[in-house]
């Protein structure tokens, strides 16, 4: 523990062995591949944190530092987080449930995706390890958020992307300036080519060398549903899942809290996991009982976001939701398509495909029972519908089309009275 | 001309700082068996039980063996077969 810094990670723990890992970039054990996680000095944090000193601080996801493993200042994305979490009464009428919130993260800074958070915590640990150039492998949302996060920090940045993927995702990380590289393959030999790639050059790729660092970042996400329900938890969360992490990392949070005496309660949240049925290899794993997925080698689903076909956390996600006495399921591209428009239709909220999963999926849990109608639940949006338009424009019905006339406008309107006759 | 294995930087201590291994096998499991013979340390890091360990991927000319044969996997003279840790991405 560094006072002075308000580090109070110890290094990083193999989630296999146990073996403890000096603060470096590096993401898989060395003895047995097993992943990389952050480990903390949970005393120290425990008497250097409050309630009162978290909630004198800027709502942003800095304000749950001490818990982050970075040294000193976050230098990249310092206003990131302190997204709405929405009481969404008019979704809970549709869905017949009795109390619904979403934490929306379709408007977090700057790139509307949770991907923000990750990469603050990430791209702010690769400038103190001296690294100049960055990347990742990505399904979209990642992209942007390193490219602006990276362009806003002058570094050097190399996006490695599905060549499939949406072109306003592609676009809106070609703006920032960075590498963008489109890549004849899916994710997971992007995924696969950036492990190689950071291997040979030693380069900053978020997602893989970086990962334990990132990873932490999600848990922010967590930290800020707990503190604005009142600093406590949801019975219930329902969240996508494309490589695993960030349900894991919500779970997380909830246990931090309680170990650090922030939340008196302890942490019996129960998780439930959202995938689209053409990739689904965690649902499949939890619905089959499976304690291992089976990876999907072509996803094929408008849900592009969520298409990891080997996910690296899908065997701790399925773990953890069944242990924690939650479900998983997945949904088809036409469900997505309807939960993202009951969102926006009940809650005025756009939320991309990954959005639409979660709605649709929370509906099918909902329907089956294994979602209680009268406890607490919280849904999680983690993007925004404006960057996966192109899932839209054959789904939602163009505007009706007339002359600037007011005849003509009246003869779309039945069933109003005009105020003067 | 035998079939090539790449080593990533964390198990090239167990190969004498090789890069890269020429090794003779027809599939993945004879190919990597002569790999072990020639850097018999690198057996417990690959493998855990006889069985080849969770978090590291295979693949035979940039294709998951396990979207082939798996260890079964045939191997011609002159394909790479490439060892890769599986924690990445998401």
């Amino acid at each position: 523990m560094n006072v002075a810094t308000l580090d109070f990670s110890i290094g990083l723990r193999c989630r296999v062995c146990g073996k403890l890992y000096p603060k470096e970039a590096i993401n898989f054990c060395k003895d047995d591949f097993g992943p990389l996680e952050a480990d903390y000095d949970y005393e120290a944090i425990a008497r250097n944190i409050s309630r009162a000193k978290i909630e004198k601080r800027p709502k942003n996801m800095w304000r749950y530092r001490e818990l982050l493993p970075i040294s000193g200042e976050p230098s990249v994305g310092p206003q990131v987080g302190g997204t709405p979490l929405v009481k969404a009464d008019r979704l809970a009428d549709a869905l017949g449930v009795q109390n619904l919130w979403i934490k929306n993260d379709a408007v977090n800074f700057p790139t509307l995706s949770f991907k923000d958070r990750v990469v603050s915590v990430a791209l702010s640990k690769a400038r103190e390890f001296g690294m100049k150039t960055v990347g990742c492998a990505s399904t979209g949302n990642l992209a942007n958020s390193v490219a602006a996060n990276a362009a806003a920090a002058g570094l050097e940045s190399f996006i490695l992307v599905p060549a499939s993927l949406e072109r306003s995702k592609i676009l809106g990380t070609s703006i920032f300036g960075s590498n963008v590289v489109a890549v004849d393959g899916t994710y997971d030999e992007v995924n696969r080519l950036c492990t190689q790639i950071a291997l040979k050059y030693g380069w900053g790729f978020v997602n893989v060398n970086l990962r334990p660092y990132y990873a932490e970042g999600s848990k922010t996400f967590g930290y800020e549903i707990a503190e604005d329900l009142g600093w406590r938890f949801p019975q219930h969360i329902v969240c996508p899942m494309a490589g695993g992490s960030l349900i894991g990392k919500i779970h997380k949070a909830f246990t931090e809290l309680n170990k650090v005496g922030l939340v008196d309660q302890a942490n019996t949240c129960k998780m439930y996991g959202a995938q689209a049925t053409g990739c689904n290899p965690i649902t499949d794993a939890v619905k089959t009982g499976k304690e291992r997925h089976k990876p999907i080698r072509k996803p094929v689903t408008i849900c592009k976001s969520l298409a990891i076909g080997d996910p690296a956390d899908g065997y701790f996600a399925a773990k953890l939701i069944r242990e924690s006495g939650g479900w998983a399921e997945d949904v088809s591209d036409d469900e997505i398509i309807e939960g993202m428009s009951l969102l926006a239709r009940t809650e005025g909220i756009f939320a991309e495909t990954a959005g639409g999963a979660t709605i649709a999926v929370a509906r099918k849990l909902i329907e089956q029972g294994r979602l209680p109608r009268d406890e607490e639940i919280v849904l999680c949006i983690t993007g925004n519908g404006l960057k996966t338009l192109d899932a839209l424009y054959e789904a939602i019905e163009p505007p009706v089309n007339i002359k600037p006339s007011l005849a003509e406008f009246e003869s779309l309107v039945v069933g109003h009275e005009p105020i003067v006759a | 001309m035998p079939v090539k294995i790449e080593i990533p930087s964390p198990l090239r201590d167990h190969t004498g700082g090789k890069t890269e291994v020429a090794a003779t096998g027809t599939t993945v499991q004879i190919a990597l068996a002569d790999l072990v013979s020639q850097f018999p340390s690198i057996a417990s890091k690959l493998f855990d039980g006889g069985k080849l360990r969770p978090y590291i991927n295979l693949f035979v000319n940039d294709e998951d063996i396990r979207y082939l044969d798996d260890m079964d996997t045939a191997v011609a003279d002159g394909q790479v077969i490439a060892i890769i840790p599986a924690v990445a991405g998401g």
